[in-house]
């Protein structure tokens, strides 16, 4: 099962019977091991990583540090679902150390996304504090290289 | 380009090799765009970044000089631990050279055991250096062509009758180049059995051995008796995806590392210090780099199998490496005329099995490091090549 996951999570687009025979099972076993893993949310999406800087798509996208203070019974949960709803907000982690939530927002200019932290995220009961850093350039997402200049060097024919 | 001038200046023992058959293919697709190549005999994969760090930092120490003949000690300490994983203990003071790649740990092994007329038997379909190996180091190859039949194993019927009061050494390679056939246990022990039997010294490839998919890989020395009787060659280049480094090594009994460093101190002096921090880096932490890699490469073996099965190309499953040893002989064609049409037609570049000699000449070399794309298209692209020629599948019989 796991290296099924491993496998699509490389390359969402593998059919059930190239995973099959990829890993030595049956083309029907893998199915039913799929949908089961989409069934109980193992799987939760599959998705496309564009770069989108590429597609000639200009995107804003900040990490912002948030300090927030628990609340009782529910302590950072239920805070940070109130900032996660927020379609603007992409990602969302719970850390550790000298703050407490990650939050990547998105947004088309750096105002829109300055003005989102400063009116719907600091204004926010429980969250003490805000800190936006603005990404300049990604040059790694999710395990992949943006740009990799490391393409098959190899000669045509070797021994 | 050569005129022909000096011919008669050159070394007979040199002018009497012939070209390479790889040699005329590679200029034949390296001038066409758009070919998917299964004809590289390395991994796809770029050596592990973890390794490439360890060598910038070496250089900014300044690590730059001559290392020991024999390697670094370090290096080779790390050696004798992982072949002590194998079942085979090697005193790395004495008993472990670090070389240039096995290339040059092949042709170190034979010039030190091979006296001039001494027969060295090798199973073939064999890597392309090892006849003409033999002959510049003044041996006569005497090859033992195996078979699809056998799984391209040798059997100890075939070694037993090429056996002459000349023959001196057996050079193994398993699991092997280009068939990636690999030999079990059981059938090791039939072989030095023979071995111990006809007093021969072996020489055993075993480069690909972490690249074992069926079963656990035995090391031919660690077979009993063969030990004292075998030099072990082995490298990093497959399992750590580090081809363009040039590091192997050889363990033996002290006696041939003794003689092999004497040909190694004046020919190599050392093998390359920035290699040899890489291949340190490799064995203490690249173990799971490597299994990864390897984990790709067996899936890429089921799927060109499969793959194989569905256009009607019956092929033996290879068990190591990373080939695939295709029958191509019911399509009429040789196995270069095959590879030439298969390039020219449709763009696939795979080599023709006769140039890796007897035994292969009804197969093509189909190498699966390469991306999961590219090996379907190329399947897609030979099982047109071969409706085109008007084979189907039913007159292919499996094996």
């Amino acid at each position: 099962m796991l290296e099924i996951l491993e496998l699509l999570q490389n390359n969402s687009r593998l059919t059930a019977k190239q995973i099959a025979t990829m890993t030595g099972r049956e083309e029907k076993e893998v199915r039913q091991i799929i949908e089961r893993l989409e069934a109980d949310k193992t799987i939760i999406k599959y998705f496309t990583l564009i770069n989108w800087e590429k597609a000639g798509v200009e995107k804003v996208s900040a990490l912002i540090e948030v300090k927030i203070s628990p609340q009782r019974d529910v302590g950072f949960d239920a805070v940070a679902e109130r900032i996660y709803r927020f379609p603007e907000v992409k990602t969302v982690h719970l850390m550790s150390g000298a703050y407490d939530l990650a939050v990547f927002v998105e947004g088309v200019t750096m105002k829109e996304v300055a003005l989102f932290v400063a009116t719907k995220l600091a204004t926010i009961e429980n969250v003490l504090s805000t800190a936006t850093h603005f990404v300049l350039k990604t040059y790694k997402q999710d395990g992949f290289i943006f740009e990799d200049r490391e393409t098959d060097k190899r000669l045509v024919i070797t021994p | 380009m050569s005129t022909g001038k000096w011919t008669d200046y050159i070394n007979p023992a040199v002018r009497n090799i012939p070209p390479s058959g790889i040699r005329r293919f590679f200029d034949l697709a390296a001038e066409m765009e758009g070919v998917i190549s299964l004809g590289v005999g390395e991994p796809d994969f770029v050596t592990p970044w973890h390794i490439r760090e360890s060598c910038i930092y070496s250089l900014h120490r300044g690590r730059t000089s001559y290392t020991s003949n024999h390697g670094l000690l370090e290096l080779r300490e790390e050696i004798a631990g992982y072949l002590a994983g194998q079942g085979v203990r090697y005193d790395p003071r004495k008993e472990i050279l670090v070389t240039v790649g096995v290339s040059e740990a092949l042709d170190l092994a034979l010039r030190t055991v091979v006296s001039p007329g001494d027969e060295v038997i090798i199973p073939t379909p064999c890597y392309v250096s090892y006849i003409p190996c033999t002959s510049l180091a003044g041996g006569v190859p005497v090859t033992v062509a195996t078979s699809m039949e056998d799984r391209f194993r040798l059997t100890a019927d075939k070694l037993e009758a090429v056996i002459t009061p000349r023959s001196k050494a057996l050079l193994l390679c398993f699991p092997n180049n280009p068939t990636g056939a690999v030999m079990d246990r059981e059938s090791l022990l039939q072989i030095a059995e023979v071995v111990q039997k006809h007093d021969l010294l072996v020489i055993s490839d075993e480069i690909y051995d972490r690249l074992t998919y069926t079963g656990q890989h035995t090391c031919f020395a660690s077979l009993p008796g063969m030990r004292e009787r075998t030099i072990l060659l082995n490298g990093f280049s497959k399992a750590y995806a580090m081809t363009g480094w040039r590091l192997g090594y050889a363990a033996a009994h002290e006696d041939f590392i003794a003689a092999m460093t004497k040909i190694h101190q004046y020919t190599m002096l050392c093998a390359p210090i920035t290699a040899q921090v890489a291949a340190l880096e490799a064995l203490q932490n690249g173990k799971s780099a490597m299994e990864k890699m390897v984990a790709h490469y067996n899936r890429r073996r089921r799927l060109v199998l499969q793959g194989f099965k569905e256009i009607g190309l019956p092929c033996f499953e290879p068990g190591g490496a990373f080939y695939a040893f295709p029958y191509i002989g019911h399509t009429g064609l040789t196995a270069s005329e095959f590879a030439e049409n298969l390039l020219l037609e449709e763009k696939v570049a795979v080599i023709p099995g006769d140039v890796f000699g007897p035994g292969g000449e009804h197969c093509i070399r189909c190498s699966y490091a390469s991306s999961v794309e590219d090996l379907t298209e190329a399947i897609n692209r030979m099982g047109r090549f071969i409706k085109r020629k008007g084979l189907s599948k039913s007159r292919v019989v499996y094996i």
